[in-house]
C-alpha cells in the first residue's frame, strides 16, 4: 500500500468550551475520494480548514505529502487547492483576471494555456471575459471549481461543491471530477449534503457527529453495519438520536 | 518571500482599479475635494499675510503631505478590507500565500496609490492656487518616504484590528489616523500643544517630519534632527507593527476569525 498523502493523527479543535473537532485520526490515499459525511456543525468544514492551515488545530497533527503542515505550510499548499460554496472570487474582475491571479499565486507557467483547459473543463469558455458579479451562481460554483483545478493539485478539498449546482450540471461536474482523478492520480476530500453523490463519489466515507468519528468504510459497509436501506437512512438516524 | 505572489495580489487590485469608478474616485475626487476647500480657506488667509508669512506653503504643503499619510495608511487598510468584501480572504490564505508577502503587496499598492493622489494634488496646487510643491527643496524626498512608512504602520495597526474585531471595525479604516492627526502637528507648530500632549507628540514620526517642512520653509535649513528622529522612530514602529501583524494574524487562525472575519 502506497504512503498516505493526507494524514491526520488525533486532531483536535476547541473554541473556548466548545469541542468542534475532536480527536478525529483519518487518511486519504494517492488517488482516493474521501468523503465528510456529517449533520450541521458536525465538525467537517473546520476540518477542512484545518487541512487547508487557516484554522491551527489545538491538539493533533495533519502531514501531507510526508510534511507537518505546521513546519512546510507554503510547500503543502502548492499542491493543495479547494472549492467551497461559502467562499467566492472577487466580484469586480473578470473570469479570465480571477485564474490568472490564482495562477499567479501558485507560480504557475504558460496560464494562459491553463486557463484555457480549465474554462474547457467547467463550460465556461464563453464567460472568459464576463465580470464574475454578473455570474449565476451556477456558473460561480464552476468558476471556484475552475479555480481549484487551475493550479494542478495534488490533493483537493471540496466543501459541498455542487449544493448551488442544478442536477445537470452537478452531474458534469461529478463526472469531470472523476476525470480528473482518473487522469491525474488527484485525491480528493469531499463533503456533501447529497447522500446519493456521497455514495456516488466517494471510495470511503467517514462519517462525523459532534466532532467525532462515528463511522467510516465504504457507503455499503456503513449502510450495512447500522442495519439501514442506504445512506440517507443512515444520516437520518445518526442525526436524529444526537 | 515569493516576488510572483506579491506581484498577483498587486495586479488583482490593479484589475480592480481599472474598472471601478468609486476606487478612482478615492484616487481623484477626494484629494481633489480636499484641496479645494483648504485652498480657499489658505486664499482667505493669505489677507493676513504680513502677520503669517509663509501661509500659502504652510497650509497647501501640509495638506499635501497628510494626504500622503493618509493614502499611504488606505493603501494598505482599504486592500486588506477589498478582500473582506470580496469573500477572497480564505482563497488568499488557503494558497502559499504569507501574511508576509500580503502585507508586502498591500504596501506596494500604497505606494501606487500615495503617488497618484500625490500627482493630483500638486498638479490641482499649481494649476487653481500656483503653488509648486517642490519649491520645499530636495529636502522633501526622505520626509515623503518617512511619512509613506508612517503611514504604514498605522495602516498595518487598523488591518491588525479589523482581521481580530472583523468588519465591526472597519469604520477605523477611515477613522484611526485621525486619532494621530492632532499629535502630528499638520497645521500647527508642537510647541502650541499642551506640555504634556508634547511629550506624546515627539514620538510621533509624523509630529517631527511636519515640524521639519516648517522648518525648511521658515529657514531653509536642512532638519537633519528630525529626520534622523523620524526615522528612527518608524524603524523601531515598523518593526513592532508588523511583528504585531503576524502575532494577531497567527491568534485569529487560532480562534477561528480568519475564517469569520467577514461575516
Amino acid at each position: 500500500m502506497p504512503a498516505p498523502i493526507v494524514e491526520v493523527k488525533d486532531l483536535t479543535k476547541r473554541f473556548g468550551e466548545f469541542t468542534a473537532v475532536d480527536g478525529i485520526a483519518f487518511d486519504v490515499q494517492p488517488g482516493e475520494i474521501l468523503g465528510l459525511l456529517g449533520p450541521n456543525g458536525a465538525g467537517k468544514t473546520t476540518t477542512i480548514q484545518m487541512l487547508l492551515g487557516l484554522i491551527t488545530p489545538t491538539a493533533g497533527s495533519i502531514r501531507m505529502f510526508g510534511l507537518d503542515l505546521t513546519t512546510h505550510r507554503e510547500q503543502i499548499l502548492q499542491q493543495v487547492n479547494f472549492s467551497s460554496t461559502y467562499i467566492s472570487m472577487p466580484y469586480s474582475l473578470t473570469v479570465e483576471e480571477n485564474l490568472w491571479v490564482v495562477a499567479k499565486l501558485y507560480g504557475m507557467a504558460d496560464v494562459r494555456r491553463r486557463i484555457d483547459e480549465v474554462l474547457k473543463k467547467v463550460e465556461m469558455e464563453d464567460s472568459r471575459t464576463k465580470v464574475t458579479r454578473r455570474l449565476s451562481s451556477g456558473q460561480m460554483t464552476r468558476l471556484a471549481l475552475a479555480k481549484a483545478f487551475l493550479t494542478e493539485p495534488k490533493v483537493l478539498l471540496l466543501d459541498e461543491p455542487t449544493a448551488s449546482l442544478d442536477p445537470d450540471i452537478a452531474h458534469k461536474i461529478r463526472a469531470l471530477l472523476k476525470e480528473v482523478r482518473r487522469s491525474s492520480g488527484l485525491s480528493i476530500l469531499y463533503t456533501s449534503h447529497n447522500m446519493r453523490e456521497m455514495e456516488e463519489m466517494s471510495d470511503r466515507i467517514i462519517f462525523l457527529q459532534k466532532g467525532r468519528i462515528v463511522a467510516q468504510g465504504t457507503a455499503q459497509e456503513i449502510t450495512q453495519r447500522f442495519g439501514q436501506r442506504d445512506l440517507e437512512d443512515v444520516f437520518l438516524k445518526l442525526a436524529r438520536e444526537s | 518571500m515569493k516576488l510572483h505572489r506579491v506581484n498577483a495580489l498587486v495586479q488583482r487590485h490593479l484589475f480592480l482599479y481599472r474598472r471601478s469608478l468609486p476606487r478612482l474616485m478615492e484616487i481623484f475626487y477626494w484629494p481633489f475635494l480636499d484641496l479645494v476647500v483648504w485652498g480657499f480657506i489658505t486664499v482667505y488667509l493669505m489677507k493676513f499675510q504680513g502677520q503669517m508669512p509663509g501661509v500659502v506653503t504652510f497650509f497647501l504643503g501640509a495638506l499635501i503631505l497628510w494626504d500622503v499619510l493618509f493614502r499611504a495608511q488606505q493603501g494598505i487598510t482599504i486592500s486588506f478590507l477589498e478582500e473582506i468584501w470580496a469573500r477572497n480572504l480564505m482563497n488568499l490564505f488557503a494558497s502559499p500565500l504569507t501574511p508576509g508577502e500580503f502585507l508586502t503587496a498591500t504596501m506596494v499598492l500604497s505606494v501606487f496609490k500615495v503617488t497618484a493622489v500625490a500627482c493630483v494634488m500638486a498638479v490641482c496646487a499649481l494649476v487653481f492656487y500656483d503653488y509648486n510643491v517642490f519649491m520645499i527643496g530636495l529636502s522633501l524626498v526622505p520626509f515623503v518616504f518617512n511619512l509613506i512608512i508612517a503611514g504604514w504602520i498605522i495602516g498595518v495597526l487598523t488591518t491588525s484590528i479589523i482581521m481580530r474585531f472583523g468588519q465591526e471595525a472597519e469604520v477605523l479604516a477611515w477613522g484611526m489616523v485621525f486619532l494621530f492627526q492632532p499629535i502630528s502637528c499638520v497645521f500647527y507648530p508642537i510647541e502650541i500643544l499642551p506640555k504634556w500632549l508634547q511629550a506624546i507628540a515627539w514620538g510621533n514620526p509624523a509630529a517631527h517630519i511636519f515640524e521639519g517642512m516648517r522648518l525648511v520653509l521658515t529657514t531653509s535649513a536642512f532638519p537633519g534632527e528630525h529626520l534622523v528622529w523620524a526615522t528612527g522612530l518608524n524603524v523601531l514602529y515598523f518593526a513592532l507593527i508588523v511583528g504585531w501583524f503576524h502575532y494577531t494574524f497567527n491568534v485569529c487562525k487560532e480562534q477561528g476569525l480568519l475564517v469569520r472575519v467577514g461575516e
